[in-house]
């Protein structure tokens, strides 16, 4: 199995960050990198619809949001065997959104191997963004202990669909897919070189921070140790074959599939802590975010690609 | 020049709540304040500014005493339980004591 090499830039990161070494990339940058990244995504997707009738992809799309309000239904229960409510809830929100570096590296993956894929994959992604983290807000509530400290707050039902809707990657995902598809592909040509061609080293720049960041949250995993490793590897493991079950549902090609598992099996670490932290602020964000980040977003780079990979085989 | 004794209020918590927190000044018709990113270290862990989603940030404004005072509690019942939060009050001398 050979490493991709943006994922040798993850892998920097995260040695210099457990070697402690002061290589730091200022927070402005980062704060820049992730809006470009998502802005490309989107503009990536939007010029995809613009091919295709709409019509085509929408039982498509209805099934993604479907999948992504289940996720987090099967996992609550799951989860709750070990876990107080809330926390189960915040995670289940986690699992069932995506984590958008995971989906670009898995595409890096694919063009590698020159595995084609659907380009309304792009949608899904976004698609995947939100549901998950309305379901683990109305789970989070389903006692009135968690409503209570969200509603001390001030956080009603309001804000957190403000935030859920308009938190900051829903938005440029959106908008990036809007704007690719009233542009279309000759509108967008003059951008090309900054929004396509300038993707994947800027993924690389993104990644060699992410390692960073991982490596800052390995002390999560020795205060949490075995609960936070299970949720973060087999968690994904199982959610790769709902990922896996929707997209041969779909009739997807295997890139396709294994894009879906990948969506599936992954976590966010942006958006759902964010709504998160305001729908349930008695969970322990360090639990969730030290899953997510710190072992499921490593995992699926490092080995659950490949390996979601390898599972839809079993079925080509 | 004539300096005018005020209270300042200081607070270290999540970057999340500050929209909350500014909607909250508003408000209470508290005429200006000053955000900044904060990292460090405290109760709920170490911040190290690095990461968009545990970002903390550090608020000043400055006001008379008992709006100071008044406004520090409401933010301790409202988000003192379960967020990161650190409240000081310092007495300073401003110019301009219309102003605050």
């Amino acid at each position: 199995m050979q490493i991709d090499p943006v994922v040798l830039f993850f892998l920097l990161g995260l040695a210099a960050g457990l070697a402690k070494s002061d290589l730091k990339l200022p927070s402005a940058l980062y704060d820049t990198l992730s809006v470009f990244l998502l802005l490309a995504i989107g503009i990536k997707g939007g010029l995809a619809l613009a091919k295709q009738p709409i019509m085509d992809v929408l039982p498509q799309a209805m099934l993604v949001l479907l999948m992504g309000a289940i996720i987090p239904l099967l996992l609550y229960p799951l989860l709750r065997i070990r876990l107080s409510q809330v926390d189960a809830a915040s995670i289940a929100a986690h699992y069932g959104s995506t984590s958008v570096v995971t989906f670009a590296v898995c595409v890096a993956y694919l063009s590698r191997l020159n595995i084609s894929y659907e380009s309304q994959t792009t949608l899904f992604l976004v698609l995947l963004e939100m549901p998950a983290l309305v379901v683990g807000v109305i789970l989070s509530r389903l006692k009135g202990s968690a409503a209570g400290a969200a509603k001390q707050a001030g956080h009603g039902w309001g804000k957190l669909l403000h935030e859920v809707l308009l938190g900051k990657s829903v938005v440029l995902l959106i908008g990036g897919l809007l704007i690719g598809l009233i542009a279309g592909p000759q509108g967008i040509q003059p951008l090309d070189r900054m929004y396509l061609d300038l993707f994947k080293p800027v993924l690389t720049l993104f990644l060699l921070e992410m390692g960073l960041v991982v490596a800052g949250k390995f002390g999560i995993l020795r205060q949490h140790g075995a609960l936070v490793l299970a949720i973060g590897v087999g968690v994904p493991l199982a959610l790769s074959w709902i990922g896996i079950g929707f997209g041969l549902m779909m009739g997807l090609s295997p890139g396709g599939v294994v894009l879906l598992a990948t969506l599936a099996a992954s976590a966010s670490y942006i958006a759902a802590p964010a709504a998160m932290r305001m729908a349930v602020p008695q969970a322990n964000p360090a639990l969730s975010l030290g899953a997510a980040l710190g072992v499921t977003f490593p995992f699926n780079l490092l080995v659950g690609i490949p390996v979601y990979h390898q599972f839809t085989m079993l079925f080509f | 020049m004539a300096f005018y004794p005020k209270s300042m209020l200081t607070l270290v918590t999540e970057a999340v709540l500050e929209n909350d927190l500014v909607e909250l000044f508003n408000e209470r018709k508290i005429r200006g304040w000053t955000i900044v990113a904060a990292r460090g270290k405290g109760a709920h862990g170490e911040k190290r500014g690095n990461f968009d989603a545990n970002e903390n940030i550090q608020i000043e404004l400055i006001t008379d005493t008992a709006s100071a005072e008044a406004l520090a509690e409401e933010i301790m019942q409202r988000f003192g339980e379960h967020f990161a939060l650190v409240q000081w009050l310092s007495e300073v001398r401003v110019l301009r004591g219309e102003k605050f």
